[in-house]
C-alpha cells in the first residue's frame, strides 16, 4: 500500500506545482497584501509607533511574515477542492496509488509556494530599510519556524478544502488566521493595549513566534518564547494532521 | 475471457443517512460485455459506480470485480479497473499530453511519454496534445478522459454517463470507442439515462429503478416485456417549447405574426 508512496506523491507534487508555474498569480497575489500592509505600516501608522530600539520596519516584519504564510495557504485549501469538484481527485483514489499521496501533494506545494511567496515579501522589506544582523544559524531557525508554522497552517487549510460546500468557504477560513498577528505583539507592543486584549494578545500563539523571529533577527536571547512557539506549532501541526486524515478517511471510505 | 464473470454483485445496499439509495442490488457482468445500468436521475446508478470502483464503502451486500473482493482487496480492484466519472475528470491547467502522462506514471508504467503520444494519435488528439485540456471543447474534453482511461489497459472500465452534455457528433465518438473497447476484450460497465445510448452499445441492459434492479436482460428480452403495440387516440395540447417556437419563429419570418399575436393576447 505505501509501496509507492514517495513515487506517487513526487509526481503529485510536480502536477500541483505546474499549476502555480502556469498561473504565478496566486505567488504574487499571497506577497502583495503582506507588502501593502508592509507599506502602510511602515510608512503611514509605524512613525507613531514607539518599538523602543527596533526601528519600525525591523519590528514588524516577522508578523508581516505570519501574514503572508495565513494568506497563501488559503490557495491550498482552494486548490484541494477545485480538484474535488472537478472529478480528478476521484479518478486519483480510484486508481492503485498510495490514497494519502493526494493529500501530502498539496501540503508540499503549499510549503514551495509559501517559501517563494515569504522571499519575495522579504526581498521588499531588505529594499524597504529592514536590516538583520542574523547568522546562518539565526536564519535557519527562522525558516524552520517559518516552516513549521507553514506546515500547522496547511493542514488547517486541508481541513477547510476537505471540507468545505462552496469555493468561498474553502477559502475564508483564513481571514481570521489574516488577522490574527493584528492582535499580537506583530505592531504594536501589547503593553499598549487593555488588559483583556492584551491577555488574549499574550497568550495566542502568533506573539511567541513573533517575539521568537524578532529576537532571531535581533541577536537578542531567545529565552522561552521559542519553546512556547514550538508547541503551538506542533500542537496545531499535529491536531490540524490527524483532524484532516481522519475527514480525509471518511471522505474517501 | 470472454466467459468468466468481470463484475458480480449479490445484494448491494446503501443509505445516505435516511435515504435508502440501493436496496439490494443484484446483477453480474460477463468478461468482455458491455452492460449498460439504466435509470432515471437520482436512481443510483453513480452510487453502484462509486462503491464498485471503490470510492464508497457499502452497507451490505457484497460486490467482485475482476475476482477480487471490492472491501477487502480494495488495492487489487484499483489495478484493475479505471473510472471515467460523470463530469470530464481531466486537469484543465495541464496540456492533455500532460495529462496522459500524469496518469501513466501514477499507474508506475514505463515509458510515460511514448504512452501518452500512443494515446493522442488513437483518439486524435495529437495536434491538441500541446494545448491546456481547459481550452478543449466538450467532445475533445471527453475524449482525453476515456484516453485516460485507458492507459494501462485495465481489463474493467466504469463510464458513468459518458455521453451526458456531449453533442450528437460527440456522442457518436464515444459510442465508436466504447465499441472497440469491447471488441478487444474490455468489460464495460456504463450508466446513462438515454434509451438509445443503451440500446446501441449494451450487450445486457439493467434498469434500476428505487434502489433495486426490476429488469435485466438483452434488448430482444426487454423488447418482449413491453405490451404488444396498439393504436389509441390522443389529443395533442402544444406544449409551452411549441408556442414559443411558433410566435418567436413567425416573428422572424413576416409581419403577419403581429396579427396573431395581437389575436392570441386579446383572448
Amino acid at each position: 500500500m505505501t509501496t509507492h508512496f514517495s513515487g506517487d506523491t513526487a509526481v503529485l507534487t510536480g502536477r500541483s506545482l505546474r499549476h502555480i508555474l502556469r498561473s504565478p498569480d496566486t505567488i504574487i497575489t499571497t506577497a502583495v497584501t503582506p507588502v501593502a500592509i508592509m507599506i502602510l505600516f511602515v510608512f503611514v501608522f509605524g512613525g507613531a509607533i514607539d518599538t523602543g530600539s527596533y526601528s519600525y520596519i525591523d519590528y514588524m516584519l516577522p508578523g508581516i511574515l505570519l501574514i503572508t504564510i495565513a494568506s497563501g495557504i488559503a490557495y491550498t485549501a482552494y486548490r484541494l477542492f477545485m480538484d474535488m469538484q472537478g472529478g480528478i481527485f476521484e479518478r486519483f483514489q480510484s486508481m492503485p496509488i498510495a490514497r494519502s499521496s493526494a493529500l501530502w501533494a498539496h501540503v508540499l506545494t503549499s510549503l514551495v509556494a509559501n517559501t517563494i511567496s515569504l522571499v519575495i515579501v522579504i526581498g521588499v522589506a531588505f529594499i524597504m530599510g529592514f536590516r538583520t544582523g542574523a547568522g546562518v544559524l539565526a536564519w535557519l531557525a527562522v525558516a524552520g519556524i517559518l516552516i513549521l508554522f507553514t506546515l500547522a497552517l496547511t493542514w488547517l487549510a486541508v481541513i477547510a478544502g476537505l471540507s468545505a460546500k462552496t469555493v468561498d468557504g474553502a477559502s475564508a477560513f483564513s481571514y481570521p488566521l489574516i488577522f490574527l498577528p493584528f492582535i499580537s505583539s506583530a505592531f504594536v507592543p501589547t503593553d499598549t493595549m487593555p488588559a483583556p486584549v492584551a491577555w488574549f494578545a499574550e497568550n495566542q500563539p502568533v506573539t511567541p513566534i513573533v517575539n521568537t523571529i524578532r529576537d532571531l533577527f535581533a541577536q537578542q536571547p531567545v529565552g522561552d518564547d521559542i519553546w512556547i512557539a514550538l508547541a503551538w506549532c506542533v500542537g496545531i501541526l499535529v491536531v490540524a494532521y490527524f483532524a484532516a486524515m481522519a475527514i480525509y478517511r471518511r471522505k474517501i471510505s | 475471457m470472454t466467459t468468466a464473470t468481470a463484475i458480480r454483485v449479490q445484494g448491494l445496499e446503501k443509505s445516505f443517512k435516511d435515504v435508502h439509495v440501493l436496496r439490494g442490488v443484484d446483477f453480474d457482468v460477463a468478461g468482455g460485455s458491455i452492460f449498460a445500468l439504466l435509470g432515471s436521475n437520482g436512481a443510483g446508478k453513480t452510487t453502484v459506480i462509486k462503491i464498485l470502483s471503490t470510492l464508497l464503502a457499502k452497507d451490505a451486500g457484497s460486490a467482485e470485480v475482476a475476482g477480487f473482493d471490492i472491501s477487502t482487496q480494495p488495492q487489487s480492484v484499483r489495478e484493475s479497473i479505471s473510472l471515467t466519472g460523470q463530469f470530464a475528470a481531466v486537469d484543465e491547467i495541464l496540456t492533455g499530453r500532460e495529462n496522459l502522462v500524469l496518469i501513466a506514471q501514477l499507474r508506475h508504467l514505463k515509458n510515460p511519454a511514448k504512452i501518452a503520444d500512443g494515446l493522442l494519435a488513437r483518439f486524435s488528439l495529437t495536434e491538441a496534445g500541446g494545448r491546456r485540456a481547459g481550452t478543449y471543447s466538450g467532445g475533445m474534453r471527453r475524449r482525453l478522459d476515456i484516453a485516460m482511461s485507458l492507459i494501462g489497459n485495465p481489463p474493467v472500465i466504469f463510464l458513468d454517463e459518458p455521453t451526458t452534455g456531449l453533442d450528437p457528433q460527440a456522442r457518436l465518438e464515444v459510442w465508436q470507442t466504447v465499441k472497440e473497447l469491447a471488441a478487444g476484450g474490455t468489460t464495460v460497465l456504463l450508466t446513462t439515462q438515454y434509451l438509445d445510448e443503451a440500446e446501441q452499445l449494451a450487450d445486457r441492459i439493467a434498469i434500476l429503478h428505487q434502489g433495486r434492479i426490476i429488469v435485466n436482460g438483452t434488448l430482444a428480452e426487454l423488447k418482449q416485456l413491453l405490451p404488444a403495440a396498439k393504436v389509441e387516440y390522443v389529443e395533442k395540447q402544444p406544449t409551452l417549447e411549441e408556442v414559443f417556437l411558433a410566435i418567436v419563429g413567425d416573428d422572424n419570418k413576416s409581419d403577419g405574426s403581429a396579427i396573431e399575436r395581437t389575436a392570441s393576447t386579446d383572448k
